[in-house]
């Protein structure tokens, strides 16, 4: 029978040896291309034992390459891997797993419909037959357990469970492989401030363990709350590595973007005047029939931006989507400029002025698949500027998306492009500058930011203010909720389908976050 | 003849004709749950049969033309194997051009090998699997209702009707109480989580594969030389989509599995059964009428009357390491 742990005895040693100076991990010119792209440039990186090492970049800075070639998903095309000194070669998980390297995805991988005992034996069963391993295996999640204070049901299926607590899985999956380093990619994500409050205090408990911890982020806050040392990438390169205790917000940020950013959202007071969008029990149920907005009401001005706070699957996504016109309503109604609204289609209600930057830009928001002036007018086709009857005025729509490229410095500047081939940011800027210079009176803004760099993200924000301040109504729903912080005037709370307060834009994150976990009122 | 009597003889023609079907469903359980779609289960049923009836009317030995057909139908399988886990292929395309290619191939090598319009020549009595009688089936038939049971019912099967009915368990047990089974549901929904936890995917579901070959052999040998004593084209005659349909009716669960494919079972006897006999009220029903039953059942449960029956999540996707 093959051992349960591939490394037994390693626990030990690393509590004996745990000195901060000894590296647990060198990457020694670690270099990796795929096709053109060079993903990874001679990376040089060394971690000391016992320490939480961060590693910040943009998207598509080379942070996730990085990663997957330490945990054995992709081979570097040059360089070499030290483990606790001695060189390794990582050719799959497997091997990543047999050195002590366990790693938390950002997209768990656990097998939804198992429970958790199942989810953290497999692929370490310790045998042919589970009966065996289950009872060890049982006994190990106890240990862990008491001996990190993770608390999880063993015969719990995962798919029930909240998302910190699958998280907290996924951490106990690579604890019981016997990993010595940790790596989590974006673990905050999906969490609750007090979910992401008690993943800080249990990875705090793993390094005084001596554990080794890689935590890759882009949320700078993260950083400096719980890393030692932090590492920046910027295209593919190790641009520096920090002390964190030495550093800031501010160099951190221009590190990774090369250039100076400003982080904190500039804006005047409002001036708040007409309703714009009047909610009044709204009501909204999902394909199974469960009730996702629970008899809704609120109002958004011209002028005033209202952000909607909650975690991610609180019914703010439906909540949006029924104001689109994309979701029915079961009940309710729903008056945009004094004019009803509840059950027109989406191309209706923009006639009404409503512009919508759907939440997911991907699924909704463009088709991945068509050139770049081919998005730019989606959903705007039938408007005579773009063409007569069924004819389309290519040259027309080409030298509108032209200006709309140059105005929002959508980047690379060619409107044949075909829209998957643009990063994240320049493909959300199609999107606002779509929505935007259209002129709306309602603007419904969903995740703005999300998966977008922090150049992109500075002026996305600015053009949402912008509108503001020219005297359009603005609704926000982002999970972010720094970014509704920073842009609301006013903060809508939802938890489970229902508004459950209304707080100033300067309102503390504590008491959002007490909210937003249905805590507080 | 009463009632009783041709409730026995439907039962015991039920499960006869669910065997083949039996078989095939769970061969289906295991790539399903590893998540390859087989819609070939068809074309490897009767790629199995032929090879079977071949290598029984050879050698008249049925333990061989089993083995035959095994090794053929696993072969066919590692074929949508490279197809659609190597080549990550559409699966239900490999599926379907699998099914051409058995269907064709059989008919096109049975006419070259033996002349006789691409069926196989009669299988002699000792090359076939024979009924077997149980133990105490003459003496206790005369007990009522339980006698004629025992001994026209489960009594008088040949040996693989029996296996196919061990079947059940077995699997049952291969995929919740071995490493090997936890492995395969895993990798049939979220083949990542497998991945990372460093187990091969690929050669995972090539073994899922291996294991829905191995099954399906025993469903096309059963047609040939257990039901009848030799291979007649396209003998398969769509019950490898039935067999399919019994798959999701049941939910992709094994004890499900035996109980969708008795009822099939039973709806194919009940309309032999019913073959030129007159309704009360109604008057002589054409056969198609019943032949269509299962079909009809098929759609009109799977419409809606089963709940949502939800497919292994990554079944059908090709496994990519995601970039």
């Amino acid at each position: 029978m093959r051992p349960f742990f591939r490394n037994k005895g390693r626990k030990g040693e690393a509590l004996g040896l745990g000195s901060a100076s000894e590296p647990a991990i060198e990457l020694v010119g670690i270099d990796k291309k795929f096709g053109a792209v060079h993903a990874n440039k001679n990376i040089n990186l060394t971690v000391a034992k016992g320490t939480i090492h961060g590693i910040i970049g943009e998207n598509g800075a080379g942070k996730s390459t990085l990663m997957s070639i330490l945990y054995g998903f992709y081979q570097a095309d040059q360089g070499e891997i030290r483990i606790s000194g001695r060189p390794v070669a990582i050719r799959d998980s497997q091997a990543a797993i047999a050195a002590g390297i366990g790693m938390v995805h950002q997209h768990f991988m656990l097998v939804e419909d198992f429970t958790v005992l199942e989810n953290v034996m497999l692929g370490a069963e310790g045998g042919q037959l589970l009966a065996k391993g289950t009872s060890h295996a049982r006994k190990e999640l106890k240990r862990l357990e008491s001996d990190y204070g993770m608390e999880v049901d063993p015969d719990a299926v995962v798919e029930e469970l909240p998302v910190g607590t699958q998280q907290r899985v996924e951490i106990l999956k690579a604890l019981y492989r016997g990993a010595e380093i940790l790596i989590l990619d974006e673990p905050t994500g999906v969490l609750t401030p007090p979910e992401a409050d008690h993943l800080f205090k249990v990875l705090r408990v793993l390094r005084d363990q001596g554990k080794t911890i890689i935590l890759i982020t882009h949320k700078l806050r993260e950083i400096m709350a719980i890393t030692d040392t932090v590492s920046v990438m910027r295209r593919g390169e190790m641009v520096a590595t920090r002390t964190t205790s030495e550093t800031t917000v501010e160099e951190l940020a221009e590190l990774m973007v090369g250039r100076r950013v400003l982080l904190r959202v500039e804006k005047g007071d409002a001036a708040p005047g007409n309703v714009l969008l009047s909610v009044r029990n709204l009501t909204v149920k999902d394909s199974r029939g469960v009730v996702m907005v629970d008899n809704v009401s609120f109002d958004v001005r011209a002028g005033e931006i209202v952000g909607i706070a909650g975690v991610a699957g609180n019914g703010q996504s439906e909540l949006l989507e029924a104001i689109a016109g994309i979701r029915k309503p079961t009940s309710g109604e729903i008056w945009i400029d004094g004019k009803p609204a509840a059950g027109i289609d989406p191309r209706g209600l923009r006639e009404l002025g409503l512009a919508h930057i759907p939440e997911d830009r991907h699924h909704m928001g463009l088709v991945l698949k068509f050139e770049e002036y081919e998005n730019a007018i989606l959903g705007y086709h039938r408007d005579p500027r773009y063409g007569r009857g069924y004819l389309l005025d290519l040259d027309a729509i080409r030298e509108e998306a032209e200006e709309k490229i140059a105005k929002y410095d959508i980047r690379p500047p060619n409107p044949r492009l075909r829209t998957a081939n643009f990063s994240g940011g320049n493909q959300q800027k199609i999107v606002v500058a779509r929505e935007i210079e259209r002129d709306p009176k309602l603007l419904l803004v969903g995740q703005p930011t999300r998966g977008v760099d922090i150049g992109a993200i500075e002026f996305i924000h600015k053009r949402i203010i912008d509108m503001r301040d020219a005297g359009k109504a603005v609704l926000l729903v982002s999970v972010e909720l720094d970014e509704v912080r920073s842009l609301s005037d006013r903060i809508l709370v939802m938890f489970a389908g229902k508004i459950v307060g209304e707080k100033s834009g300067d309102a503390s994150e504590q008491m959002l976050g007490l909210m937003m976990a249905g805590i507080a009122a | 003849m009463d009632y009783f009597d041709i409730l026995i003889s439907i039962l015991g023609s039920a499960i006869r004709l669910s065997i083949p079907l039996l078989f095939t469903a769970l061969a289906g359980l295991f790539s399903e749950r590893a998540g390859i779609f087989d819609i070939g289960l068809e074309g490897k049923m009767l790629a199995s049969a032929f090879a079977a009836a071949c290598v029984a009317h050879l050698t008249a030995d049925p333990w061989l033309g089993l083995s035959a057909g095994i090794a053929v139908s696993i072969l066919v399988s590692l074929v949508h194997g490279f197809a659609s886990i190597t080549n990550r292929g559409n699966q239900i395309v490999s599926g379907v051009a699998l099914n051409f290619v058995a269907a064709g191939l059989t008919v096109v090598l049975g006419q070259a090998w033996f002349g006789q319009g691409g069926r196989t020549p009669q299988v002699p009595a000792q090359g076939r699997f024979s009924p077997i009688i149980l133990p105490g089936a003459d003496e206790i038939r005369s007990v009522p209702f339980i006698g004629p049971l025992y001994a026209n019912v489960i009594s008088g099967n040949n040996i693989l009707t029996y296996i196919a009915f061990l079947m059940v368990p077995l699997s049952w047990w291969v995929l919740y109480r071995t490493r090997f089974g936890l492995r395969l549901r895993a990798v049939g929904e979220n083949p990542g989580a497998v991945d990372t936890a460093g187990v091969s995917v690929a050669w995972l579901r090539y073994r899922a594969l291996i294991v829905t070959g191995f099954l399906a052999g025993f469903a096309g040998t059963y047609l040939a030389i257990a039901q009848s004593a030799a291979f007649i084209s396209n003998m398969s005659a769509g019950k490898g989509y039935i067999a399919l349909a019994a798959l999701i009716f049941a939910k992709w669960k094994p004890v499900p599995v035996m109980f969708a494919c008795l009822l099939f079972g039973f709806l194919d006897a009940f309309a032999n059964f019913m073959q030129g006999k007159s309704v009360p009220l109604i008057g002589e029903v054409p056969v198609q009428i019943f032949q269509a039953l299962p079909y009809i059942l098929t759609c009109v449960l799977l419409a809606g009357f089963i709940g949502t029956a939800r497919p292994p999540r990554a079944g059908g996707v090709p496994y990519t390491k995601e970039r």
